[in-house]
């Protein structure tokens, strides 16, 4: 594992798309620091990361899209595969590597509120936990583009479905405005979600009985919870699937300051099911 | 050492890989011959652990592949078809991080990696990006990453295709010097390539294992229908008259060349030698005879036969019994 990490690690700052990244975001960053911190006098460096966001959404995607995509194309997966080394293990050093190069910026903006208390009042606790967050949340996109990464030979494909995806969860907020409220569509929502759950798992497993009795027994158990309590469908899917505006929990604390630590939970479980996703997609290929 | 039980791989509804079944020894060059499609690199990429099977196990030294890959990748180098390469990193840097992916002990790695890029004799480009290598110095690369760490079982799947002759000759010399040591699998659709450099060979058509043996006794199987090649100044006619009252001819061909000779091929009936009746026959006619000589059928024909034709004789079936097998190629 630790040979894929170095080998990975320095792969980013060979072909440049690792000092890109850090480049872009340390700049980008540093424009809106001297505007908003520096020339406006507003005391939070959390408000000016929250602007640093869009950056991720673009800049993750450059991260991720090599991982998988290229070493199968170029058949280097060959390489890994066949070398006494777990799969759980190759995927688990590409992701530290990409983890790392994520961190690198994130390390460099600790200076900044440490440059506007020298200035003033600063809030420090604020400021490194949303730094702090910044950076989970910068695992999580990679977590979920390095998933895509591995469904795909081309990383250009592996570059704009990932890019499209986080632009999706940036913007789910208002999608989320535009979803019906009333118990029913609740429940037809849920069937939704439950048959695309039923096909993902005859699709990975191709046993038919299994995804059939998923998918059976949940609208079974759906229908009756809503003949039995029908107001907690009510709002239920702006409640389910507002869950998956990520970046919620990141700016909850940029512009309230509030600390969701169900939110960092849901970071740490959604880093866990990708990479886990990531693994299964791999293997899936490998027997089919 | 290898085992592979009923080995069977479908993409799809195409059955790419028909119930394999065969044992590999030690020390030992074992050639995959096969027709291009023939499943010689699925097979292989089902032993290396790349590829997952439908049906059926390999085992690594009594490791199952599939069950307990670490275990079982141990034992193996695999050079692919194509050479995974990593492009952006010298040659250094790419087996350096081979041998770390290898779990070569820290202290060894580099000893061990000076030996190999003598070996392969890829010593003098270590410090060069391998993008701006040739196709033959990337094939060594490739395989100078195959042999790290000494495995037991090297496996290369078409370890000639894109060199030139001088590299096929050196790459093939390289191949019986690791054979002293190792276990070496090779694939080929080059017939000569692997009549010269394999022990043994084993011949995959449509999935299906339709012969194993030494090259000789390949030959020798179907050798038993020989025929005598006869070349003389009689016309055709004459040549069929002279060798009709003969005895054990099974049919004979016959062709004008330029000339004014004449020449004929005579087919024997099995387990007859009528080099002598033959020479006599003419001899007695007073018709000298300009050439005799008995033709035995190559490994070509032998191929031809088995990898085109939907039925296999008899003989090749039963080629494939290993006790037997083993015995005969302990005597070469």
């Amino acid at each position: 594992m630790l040979a894929i990490y170095k080998r990975e690690l320095r792969s980013y700052f060979q072909s440049m798309v690792g000092c890109v990244f850090v480049a872009f975001l340390i700049a980008f960053t540093g424009i809106y620091f001297m505007a908003y911190n520096l020339v406006s006098g507003y005391p939070y460096f959390s408000y000016t990361l929250s602007g640093s966001l869009i950056v991720f959404i673009v800049g993750i995607p450059l991260i991720t899209m090599r991982s998988f995509s290229e070493e199968r194309r170029n058949r280097t997966d060959q390489l890994l595969l066949t070398a006494p080394v777990s799969l759980g293990k190759v995927v688990m050093g590409k992701y530290l590597a990409m983890v790392t190069v994520i961190a690198i910026p994130n390390v460099i903006f600790c200076i900044f509120p440490l440059i506007i208390k020298s200035q003033g009042t600063a809030y420090l606790t604020v400021d490194y936990i949303s730094i702090g967050v910044f950076f989970l949340l910068g695992c999580v996109y990679a977590a979920i583009g390095m998933f895509l990464s591995s469904l795909t030979e081309s990383q250009m494909i592996a570059f704009i479905s990932t890019f499209g995806i986080l632009l999706v969860l940036y913007l789910w907020d208002g999608i989320l405005s535009m979803l019906p409220v009333s118990a029913v569509s609740g429940l037809a929502g849920i069937l939704i979600l439950l048959s695309i759950a039923a096909f993902y798992i005859w699709h990975m497993t191709g046993n038919a009985l299994i995804s059939g009795a998923v998918e059976i027994i949940g609208a079974a158990a759906a229908v009756i919870v809503f003949v039995v309590k029908r107001e907690l469908y009510e709002n239920l899917l702006t409640n389910l699937l507002g869950r998956l505006a990520l970046a919620d929990v990141f700016t909850d604390i940029t512009e309230n300051s509030i600390v969701d630590v169900t939110g960092i939970a849901l970071y740490l479980s959604v880093i866990v099911v990708f990479v886990f996703l990531t693994v299964q997609s791999i293997q899936k290929r490998r027997w089919s | 050492m290898i085992e592979v039980r009923n080995l069977v791989k479908k993409y799809g509804t195409h059955l790419a890989v028909d119930h394999l079944d065969f044992k590999i020894e030690s020390g030992r060059i074992y050639g995959f011959l096969g027709p291009n499609g023939a499943g010689k690199s699925t097979t292989m990429n089902i032993m290396t652990g790349y590829l997952g099977a439908t049906e059926g196990e390999v085992l690594i030294d009594g490791h199952d592949i599939l069950k307990e890959p670490e275990e079982a990748k141990r034992h193996i180098g695999y050079l692919p078809e194509q050479p995974p390469l990593y492009v952006d990193m010298t040659v250094r840097e790419y087996l350096e991080f081979a041998a770390e992916l290898k779990g070569i002990p820290k202290a060894k790695r580099e000893e061990e990696i000076t030996e190999i890029e003598k070996l392969v004799k890829i010593k003098d480009v270590e410090h060069r990006l391998i993008k701006n290598l040739s196709k033959g110095y990337r094939q060594r690369v490739g395989l100078a990453q195959a042999v790290l760490g000494f495995p037991e079982i090297i496996i290369l799947d078409e370890p000639s295709v894109g060199l030139d002759p001088k590299q096929i000759i050196e790459i093939r010399e390289l191949i019986r010097k690791l054979a002293k040591n190792h276990t070496v699998i090779l694939s080929s659709h080059i017939l000569a390539e692997v009549r010269e450099v394999c022990d043994y060979i084993l011949i995959i058509s449509k999935g299906k294992l339709v012969a194993s043996d030494t090259p000789e006794n390949l030959e020798k199987m179907l050798g038993e229908h020989n025929s005598v090649e006869i070349e003389t100044e009689a016309s055709p006619a004459e040549v069929r008259l002279i060798l009709k009252n003969v005895p054990g001819i099974e049919c004979v061909e016959t062709q004008e060349t330029g000339d004014g000779l004449t020449q004929a091929k005579i087919t024997e009936k099995k387990g007859e030698d009528i080099r002598e009746r033959v020479f006599t026959a003419f001899a007695s006619a007073k018709t000298p005879l300009l050439t005799l000589k008995a033709a035995g059928m190559t490994l070509e024909d032998v191929f031809m036969e088995l990898t085109q034709s939907d039925t296999v004789p008899d003989a090749f079936i039963s080629g494939t019994k290993w006790e037997e097998a083993g015995t005969d190629a302990g005597d070469l």
